[in-house]
């Protein structure tokens, strides 16, 4: 199986992208094509009608000339196929010929627009273009992608990273991706915040709009309402705490206690992350707002006033930690299950009782799950935009205050942009406490070597508040979900009673008529493009999420660091910051994408990653480097080791970035609310219609179908993706 | 899939024949921001009249012009239909829209073409609502509360926590309301009147509409809003009772706008005419919305708030809908009012 590469004159990898280059060039329609998979351009003019033809054509016409540069950039590679990779001709070559390219595409794409000419100094240096083209198809994607991948050998065969074609390879892929569909929209939007007024760029104007008092005031301490940055704060670490904590109480109890339906407690765990938006905040208050049914209840058992306690802080406080437990739920177990159980019986063979091996050596190996839980937590609270609408009362906080400064009565962009710094700034703050706090030490449990098996058991003084807190909680949340399904069947929730099926069948319902079988509801075509943008979603975030957190766990390359908040900061914004971000981004050429179910599918990857990030960090930092060098010495290269070792040991770091990517984009409103076209409606985009409208119980039902669908599917990727068997580590294993 | 409402195909028979030199029509991108159902149905009759098919996106008129102001460049849409004035006045001043004379225009009340003078004719009036608070029944009894009546009921101590309404920065019916005290009762009082009922409000939420929805809820017993969304809530079974007031009020026009560089230029203007006919706007009858429509000879539901029974304000559309004065107000009202205790 083994392949030796380095010293052989055949590179698969290389005339793979080479042929791809060409193919993109030759054959592929340059421009983007509307309706590409019906293939309907092929018969339509293609190769030589402008809207179809593959660059090569198009330069051969005399049309769009610019293109003519890339050429070189691809013949050049075609004399280095039969070179040895320790040739320097090779590596330089790739390297000229690849940068080059890409950094031609990347010109004259931006350079070059629907009215010719983008920048004026350029029409003034050049005259007028007389030309202009449009957003990039599959040609220019490939072709792109092409001398992207070129370059990337080019520098492994000088030398980077150890000569590593996967990895270099890997690094510049994840750069670019990131760079264009984070960095690039996010700077524009960030850019808005020092335009002034009159349309022109003012610092000071700026820091007129930064310091204002519905951001920092502290009203709070004298009767009226503090600014939306403190509230947010505040709120996003009581969140971040409360929901670390409870997500550990739930890894102990379903890990090292002997409780028995741990299933049950393990599905009721996902229950609120897979709730579309809105339903908890209406349901809490149904229950325990001013008219609600538990408010009323103890109003009347102690003869009290009503009131609005729930509105602001409160309020939020238990929709969030409801609603993202979960989170910090399904990036603590992975961490609390790979803590080794050798360790912990080498402290109790040393005679330490079972607290102390608890909190003395367990505890601090979860460190890594407990920050990345905690700042998941933190971020999610500071993001959290459906909640704080609907619970928020006078409690404002950063993710609305954003959203009306766009879509509000002052349409005042500059002030969004200003309030989305000063999140970013906390979510910033956020993570270099996480990451001081974790400091150098090693986390590395899972290092190759046999271990013992079986986890102990909790100690009892732990055992007893954790089973009372995990049992209140639960029962809280049972309740809650009881009272969803409930209100789902009721003719009008909160007011009229009597039981009905109404509601599913407006949005459910199927006939079989003259024109065979059809699907009549109102929620079949929202549901089923919901369905498909979030099937093909999950595993790309997957597959970027996982890949990324190994280049930052195994991997130096310069800009680590950066390069690792950056991965952080789609999923920092609030959405809707990032939906009008990817607008204005991506309504023009060269990446002309609004409208379509595609900048759905990436908005989803791209906001979603950083789970798969942080989940594939925190197992990653448990698995010792021993591992990937024995398979690198047993001749297997970093391809290889990283599929064949890594991966199956992340399973549960797999089976988080998949489960949450695909329960996001089902959930998901914020961002998506800009970003749906009329073919492309989302189920939540839909809810809100719904719930706008008055249509409460046509909400909640389509709501709870929604539950159930994703319920099967988490149950299916579970089932699919497997458990990873890491050492013995089933009770009923008997030792070895 | 497209699904045809029983209405819509009688229309489309009625109309039948009339129709064929359209046969060829192209497509038209419609971003609607009334309600979904409201659009669906003037997306679906519009296709069946005219063969032209429709691609629409609902989205609130806050969140469309945000769209429309970020697609500037290269516009998606075509046509803008539905939704409060201001950010349609607020696309026109900002230059997003093409101005048209629509040979309908002789068919419309004067407010609506009033709408359209004011801005360049880059935007036209198709339905008004009053503005106006509704209150839950079962909330006012149980308080043993007296029904208020007008603007100046809603600032008695009794009413203390006790009214909802959206926050200005944030509504554009909140800053509707703003602007009406504002010429209702001069500007001095006009604020004086903010601050007396800042004392009372137990949230400014952010919605427009969110008051009178918690009102029905039971979560506030007033709420202020526009009267039509009020009556929505009585109609979908909620304990909530209107009240159009005794000083006087202002009122919205729903306007629709054709956006500037539209690639169906031509559709959206066949739409922009059918939409302003007696015969598309008459369509709200049948989807529980309860504005006046701008036709005349449009019929509005029988529980649509009598518009000549309400006292209307002579509302300046085109002074407190610019930009300046909006942020004056707004500014004002931020550190006059908002930061008083409650």
């Amino acid at each position: 199986m083994r392949t030796v590469t380095s010293e052989s004159n055949s590179h698969p990898v290389l005339t793979f992208w080479i042929i791809a280059g060409w193919v993109g060039f030759l054959l592929l329609p340059w421009y983007g094509v509307e309706d590409f998979y019906t293939f309907e351009w092929l018969v339509d003019g293609w190769p030589l009608d402008g809207d179809y033809a593959p660059a090569a054509f198009l330069i051969a016409q005399g049309q769009k000339l610019w293109l003519a540069p890339l050429l070189p950039a691809l013949i050049a590679p075609l004399f280095v196929m039969r070179r040895r990779k320790t040739d320097p001709i090779y590596g330089k070559v790739l390297i000229i010929a690849g940068g080059f390219g890409f950094a031609w595409m990347i010109a004259q794409g931006l350079g070059i627009g629907l009215r010719g000419y983008n920048f004026g100094w350029l029409t003034a240096l050049l005259g007028d273009l007389g030309d202009r083209q449009f957003g990039m198809g599959y040609g220019a994607l490939i072709v792109a992608s092409a001398f992207l991948f070129l370059f990337t050998q080019g520098i492994a065969a000088r030398g980077a990273v150890n000569g590593d074609v996967f990895v270099t390879a890997a690094i510049g892929g994840v750069i670019t991706i990131v760079s264009i569909f984070v960095f690039l929209p996010i700077v524009k939007m960030l850019g808005a915040a020092f335009i002034s007024d009159d349309g022109g760029y003012s610092v000071i104007e700026f820091f007129g709009k930064f310091v204002d008092r519905r951001i920092w005031g502290l009203g709070c301490f004298s009767g009226t309402n503090c600014g939306a940055a403190w509230n947010s704060l505040i709120l996003a670490v009581l969140v971040g705490v409360i929901t670390t904590v409870l997500g550990l109480i739930f890894a102990l109890v379903l890990t090292r206690s002997n409780f028995k339906y741990k299933q049950a407690l393990r599905a009721l765990t996902v229950l609120p992350i897979i709730t579309p938006p809105f339903v908890i905040g209406l349901a809490l208050i149904l229950l325990f707002g001013m008219s609600g049914t538990v408010t009323q209840w103890v109003a009347g058992l102690f003869d009290m006033q009503p009131t609005r306690w729930l509105y602001g802080m409160p309020g939020l406080l238990i929709a969030q930690v409801l609603a993202f437990t979960p989170i910090a739920f399904l990036v603590m177990i992975g961490v609390v299950e790979g803590v080794s159980p050798s360790m912990e019986e080498a402290a109790q063979t040393l005679r330490a009782n079972r607290w102390q091996t608890f909190r003395t050596v367990s505890l601090p190996l979860m460190r890594p799950g407990l920050a990345n839980a905690f700042l998941l937590g933190f971020i999610e609270s500071m993001a959290d935009f459906g909640n704080p609408l609907v619970l928020g009362g006078n409690f404002d906080v950063l993710s609305t205050e954003i959203f009306f400064a766009i879509v509000g009565a002052q349409y005042d962009q500059s002030r969004a942009a200003i309030l989305a710094m000063v999140l970013l700034g906390f979510t910033l703050g956020a993570f270099y406490l996480q990451r001081f706090w974790l400091g150098n030490k090693s986390y590395t449990t899972v290092t190759g070597k046999g271990d013992a098996g079986v986890h102990p058991q909790m100690p009892l003084g732990l055992a007893l508040p954790v089973y009372v807190i995990a049992g209140l909680w639960a029962l809280f949340t049972i309740g809650v979900y009881v009272y969803i399904v409930y209100g789902s069947f009721v003719q009008l929730w909160g007011v009229d009673d009597s039981l009905t099926l109404t509601h599913y069948k407006t949005a459910f319902a199927v006939s079989w008529g003259d024109n065979g079988f059809r699907w009549t509801g109102s929620a079949w075509d929202s549901f089923f493009t919901t369905i498909m943008i979030a099937t093909i979603a999950a595993p790309f975030t997957a597959a970027v999420g996982l890949i990324t957190a190994y280049l930052l766990t195994r991997q130096n390359f310069a800009g680590k660091k950066s390069f690792e908040f950056g991965t952080m900061l789609s999923f920092a914004i609030p959405g809707t910051v990032i939906g009008v971000a990817y607008i204005l981004a991506f309504n023009v050429p060269p990446i002309e994408i609004t409208g379509t179910g595609i900048i759905l599918v990436i908005s989803f990857v791209f906001r979603n990653m950083p789970v798969g990030v942080r989940a594939g960090i925190a197992s990653m930092s448990q698995l010792d480097k021993s591992l990937d060098e024995s398979s690198l010495t047993l001749g297997a290269n970093s391809w290889q080791t990283f599929r064949l070792v890594i991966l199956p040991l992340l399973r549960p770091a797999i089976l988080a970035a998949l489960v949450y990517s695909f329960v996001r984009a089902m959930t998901a409103i914020s961002a998506v609310i800009f970003l749906v076209s009329a073919r492309y409606d989302m189920a939540t985009s839909y809810i809100i219609g719904r719930v706008e409208n008055n249509d409460y119980g046509l909400a909640i039902a389509y709501s709870t179908a929604l539950i159930f669908v994703m319920l099967f599917a988490v149950g299916m990727l579970q089932f699919g993706v497997g458990r990873t068997k890491i050492g013995r580590r089933s009770s009923n294993s008997g030792g070895h | 899939m497209r699904k045809y409402t029983l209405a819509a195909s009688v229309l489309a028979l009625a109309t039948g024949l009339s129709a064929t030199g359209a046969m060829a029509a192209g497509k038209l991108n419609l971003y609607c921001s009334a309600q979904e159902d409201w659009c669906q149905l003037m997306a679906r009759s519009f296709e069946e009249k005219t063969g032209i098919d429709v691609d629409m996106t609902r989205k609130s008129s806050g969140e469309t012009f945000a769209q429309i102001k970020a697609e500037e460049v290269n516009p998606k849409g075509d046509v803008w239909w539905g939704g409060t004035g201001d950010p349609h006045l607020q696309a026109a001043e900002e230059d997003l829209t093409e101005p048209y004379v629509s040979p309908m225009r002789d068919q419309l009340h004067p407010w609506a073409i009033a709408q359209a003078t004011s801005a360049g004719d880059k935007t036209i009036g198709i339905y008004s609502g009053a503005l106006g608070f509704g209150y839950n029944t079962k909330l006012l009894a149980d308080n043993g509360l007296p029904a208020p009546a007008c603007w100046e009921d809603l600032t008695k101590p009794e009413f203390k926590g006790k009214v909802q309404m959206a926050n200005p920065n944030s509504s554009g019916t909140a800053y509707t309301t703003l602007a009406t005290m504002v010429q209702l009762f001069g500007e001095d009082n006009g604020f004086d009147y903010m601050k007396r009922l800042h004392a009372n409000i137990n949230q400014y939420t952010k919605s427009g509409s969110a008051p009178i929805k918690a009102a029905g809820q039971g979560e506030t017993t007033v709420g202020i809003v526009f009267m039509h969304d009020s009556v929505a809530q009585t109609v979908a079974g909620f304990p909530v009772v209107t009240v159009a007031p005794c000083e006087g009020t202002g009122y919205e026009i729903g306007s629709m706008s054709i956006i500037k560089g539209a690639r169906n230029m031509d559709e959206a203007k066949v739409f922009y005419d059918w939409a302003l006919s007696a015969e598309a706007q008459t369509l709200a009858l049948q989807v529980n919305a309860f504005q006046v429509m701008s036709n005349k000879g449009a019929t509005s539901s029988d529980l649509a708030p009598k518009m000549d029974q309400i006292k209307l304000i002579d509302y300046d559309f085109k002074l407190y809908g610019s930009s300046d004065e909006r942020k004056r107000l707004l500014s004002k009202w931020d550190n006059d009012v908002s930061t008083l205790p409650q």
